[in-house]
Parts: structure tokens; sequence; C-alpha cells
């Protein structure tokens, strides 16, 4: 006689991806375990923490003008995304292609080249209507992240209103809402939800990218890294622990705001 | 063959547009050699981060809690820092901490030249979005196509090479398809150690010839054409693996 086995539930593997707070605890810690084994160090080992320690305010000023750079080019590029990703769905055949053109341009082309072509191509400053109007190199450099962003932004609304049921599209024409109003009233506003969590990992790549103005010769955070290892007097041994402090203050910042678009990601695909 | 040059000499005589790079042999070598450099960055980062990756999504999917522990935070840190820095660190503050060794001249180099770290930091970058990428394929196996191969008496290693990773490549392959291009477009960053690849070949080009807007027409062109193939070869390539009876 068959008998049904008692069912007991296996036990889910934990996952490991460890948390924010987790992260900071461990960043904390390694510190401390850092520094108080070069304070037990020898002569040699001190100065590592203490150059950190010292130039550390410098080289946040130079991390805080990276997030400004990439919160400006995220802004332009979002509104100009917007733009272009409504013009990829336009019903004007002339605009659908065009678009699709300039989208593809600026996907597929490296990010380094576009910065390349925004700071040599675009003049340091314009004369209009007898007004000087400067362009500092960083403004360059933020309108050479923000054309990517805008590619990549317009591919994320394309994909956001197709994923909008043609049903919502059809009801509303049965309420002779004009396309413009649909667009605007009906499908913009639930596609804001399903935008989120792409929009937020083009922000951390954007946040990662603005380490690359450093090569034009824009002053971020790299370059003041460089500058503060030339007046340490340009020793080899303090490249890792100057380079592992940037690492670690991108790590600070992108991981959180990953792991909040995983969970917003969660939450958004159960409701 | 000598109409090409003439082509653009005379289009430099008329309207002032000097592409050099098809009319002057030295320039040429310059960007094909520029060239061929970003083709073996490519390949050889493409390769090792695809071994890379499913090496480490192999041990996530495992048993040992350490080792998941430790590919983990591998993904976490090379995903959410810049890989510029990390190419620099690697470069920089790890290959001066390694031994040098002498060359026949007496002169000292570090063992490993800026063109191995470029590919080593490049292929830890995208290996670790691979591991994440792998691992998604991984999971949309059915649990049952495991089950029934290890009825059939399929050690762990056997199944995952000959059963799990042949349908994980294939559930996965249009997210591998955007890493790879993404790859290709981010070995760029090796021009910042110097590497001699398209980018760094142009820039010496224009910075002599003076012709900047030209040679940025032709490097915007040159990947574009250089991501086109790529892109053309994975649609190929995801045509030949096409699953019958998933998506179309």
């Amino acid at each position: 006689m068959p008998v049904l086995l008692p069912f007991r539930p296996q036990p889910q593997p934990r996952s490991l991806r460890p948390g924010a707070a987790c992260c900071a605890f461990l960043c904390v810690s390694l510190l401390l375990i850092v520094s108080t084994a070069s304070a037990q160090g020898g002569k040699a080992a001190l100065p590592v923490m203490q150059i950190i320690e010292k130039w550390a305010p410098l080289l946040l000023t130079g991390f805080g003008f990276n997030i400004l750079i990439s919160a400006l080019a995220m802004l332009l590029g979002t509104i100009a995304g917007l733009g272009l990703g409504l013009g990829l769905l336009s019903e004007l055949s002339v605009v659908r292609r065009g678009s699709w053109v300039v989208t593809q341009v600026f996907r597929n082309a490296p990010w380094l080249v576009l910065l390349f072509f925004v700071m040599f191509l675009v003049p340091f400053q314009v004369t209009l209507f007898g007004l000087r109007i400067p362009f500092p190199d960083w403004i360059k450099a933020t309108v050479g992240f923000a054309l990517p962003v805008m590619a990549n932004v317009a591919e994320v609304v394309r994909g956001a209103v197709r994923s909008v049921p043609s049903t919502q599209w059809e009801a509303a024409e049965s309420l002779a809402f004009t396309r413009h109003q649909i667009m605007w009233r009906i499908i913009l506003p639930q596609c804001i939800k399903r935008m989120l969590p792409p929009w937020m990992n083009i922000y951390c790549i954007v946040a990662m990218s603005t380490v690359l103005a450093s090569i034009v010769g824009v002053s971020e955070m790299l370059t003041l890294t460089a500058q503060v290892h030339a007046a340490e007097g340009g020793r080899p041994e303090l490249f890792a622990p100057l380079y592992g402090f940037a690492l670690l203050c991108f790590f600070l910042y992108c991981y959180p705001i990953n792991l909040w678009t995983a969970h917003l990601e969660r939450r958004f695909q159960i409701g | 063959m000598d109409a090409i040059p003439d082509w653009f000499r005379r289009l430099y005589e008329s309207t002032g547009l000097n592409f050099t790079v098809f009319y002057d042999s030295y320039d040429w070598n310059r960007y094909v050699s520029g060239l061929k450099m970003t083709l073996l960055l490519s390949v050889t980062t493409i390769l090792l981060s695809l071994v890379i990756g499913a090496v480490g999504a192999l041990i996530q999917s495992g048993p040992s809690r350490l080792l998941r522990g430790l590919v983990n935070a591998f993904v976490v840190v090379f995903r959410n820092t810049p890989p510029l820095v990390q190419l620099f660190f690697f470069y920089f503050g790890l290959g001066t901490m390694l031994p040098s060794t002498e060359t026949a001249s007496g002169m000292r180099e570090p063992i490993l030249n800026n063109v191995q770290w470029a590919v080593i930091s490049l292929s830890l970058f995208a290996a670790a979005f691979n591991v994440e990428i792998f691992r998604s394929g991984i999971e949309a196996v059915p649990k049952t196509t495991i089950e029934a191969a290890e009825a059939l008496g399929y050690k762990r290693f056997q199944a995952y090479r000959h059963i799990v990773l042949p349908l994980a490549i294939r559930v996965c392959l249009p997210a591998l398809n955007n890493n790879l291009v993404n790859l290709l477009k981010t070995t760029t960053l090796a021009y910042a150690i110097a590497v001699p690849e398209t980018l760094y070949a142009l820039k010496q080009i224009w910075s002599e010839s003076q012709n900047v807007l030209e040679m940025m027409i032709l490097l915007l062109a040159t990947y574009g054409v250089l991501v086109g193939v790529l892109v053309w070869l994975m649609a190929r390539w995801e045509r030949a693996m096409h699953i019958p009876g998933y998506h179309r």
C-alpha cells in the first residue's frame, strides 16, 4: 500500500549576498585591522594609513566632483533620452528611423571615444551676441557622458512603453484620447515604475564612468590621486593603497544603490 | 589599387578633409596595428572572461559555503567599482609589487607588461558580469533535468559540463551577447595604460597631422563596424544555438 511521506520543505540556501550594513561593517573593520597592523609594524608601514588619512579630505572633494558630474550628466541624459525614446516610438517613420540611427550610434560607441569626441571638437568658449560663454572642460565632459546616457535611457523608455499591454492603448482610444494625451496621461505614468530599476542601473554605470574624465584632463578624483601620489614622493608601494582608497569610495557609493535597485526590482515584480 | 589613396588625396586637396590614414602608408600601418591590438584584446578578454565566468558559476551552484562567499565577494567588488580604477590598481598597484626580470640588454622590466595586465583586469571585470549571467542561465535549467542526470549516474561536474552548461548558455545568450559587446567597447580603457590599440594609434596620428575631426569620424566608424560585426556573429551563434520550442 503506497504511503504518502510527510512533506518537509527543503531548507533554502540563504543568499550570501552581503547587505549594505554588513558591507559597511566589513569595510570599517578592514580599515581598523589595517591601521592597527600598520601601527604595530615598523616605520615604513606606518605612513600608509596616515597618508590616506592626511589626503582623504582632498580625495573626497574630488569624489564629490565626480558625483556632481554624474548627477548632471544623468539629468541632461534623462531629459534628452526621454525625447529620443519618444522619437523611437513615433508614428512618423522619418522621426523613428532618425532616432534609431542616433540611438545606435551613441549606444555602440565606446564611452571614452564619445568623451574624446566632445572634448576635442566642442570649442572651449562660444561667443553669442557679443557674450563669451566659456565651456570649462568638466562641462564638456558632462555633455560627453550625457550622450550615451541619452541613448541608453531612450532604449529603456522604448522598452517600458512597449511593455504596457495594448489593451491600455485600445481602452484609451475608445475613450477618444489623442495619441499625445494617451502617451503623457496614461502610458508614461505607468512606465515610471518599470523604468526605475534600469534607470538606476544606468546611473551606477555613469557614476563609475566619470573617472574616464581623468584621461582627458578633467581634474577629478583620479587626477587628484595621481597628484597625491606625486606629492608623497612617487613611491611605487603607495599606488595600491591610493587606488584602493578610490575603489573603496566608489564601492561604498555604488553598492548600496545596486542593492536598492535589486530590492525595487523584486518589489515591482510582485506588485 | 592606387585609386583609393588618390581619391583621398584629391578629397584633401578639394575639401580639406584630411584622411591621412588612407593615403599615407606609415599612418595606415599604425592604424592597422592598432586595430590588431584591439582585436587581440577583445578576443582574449572575451574567451578568458567566459572561462572564468563558467568556473565562477560552477562554484556558485556548489556545496562549499566558503567558496560561494569568495565568488560572491569577487562579483560584488568587480561589478561595483570603475573598471578604469581596477585597471590602474592592477597595473600600477600590483604590477609594481611583483618581482621584475632583466631583459637581454640588462634593463629591469616587470614580469607582466601593460597588454597582459589589461587582459587580466578586463577579463576579471567582464567575468564578474558573466558569473551573474551564467548563474541566471543555470537557474533556468529545470531541477527535474538535473535529478534525471543524477539518476543516470552523472557526477556533479559531468552533469554540469554535458547537460547544465549547454542549456544554460542557450538560455542566457542574449544577455551574454550584450555583455560581450560591452567588453569590446571597454577595451578602449587600455588606452590609459598606453596599450597601442586603435584609440591610441589614431590619437598619435591626429597629434601629428592635426586632422582631429577626420580621425574621430574614422574612430567612430571603426568601432561601429567592429560592434556591428560582433553583433552579427553573436546573432548567427544565437540562431545556431536556438532551442526549438523556446521564444519563437
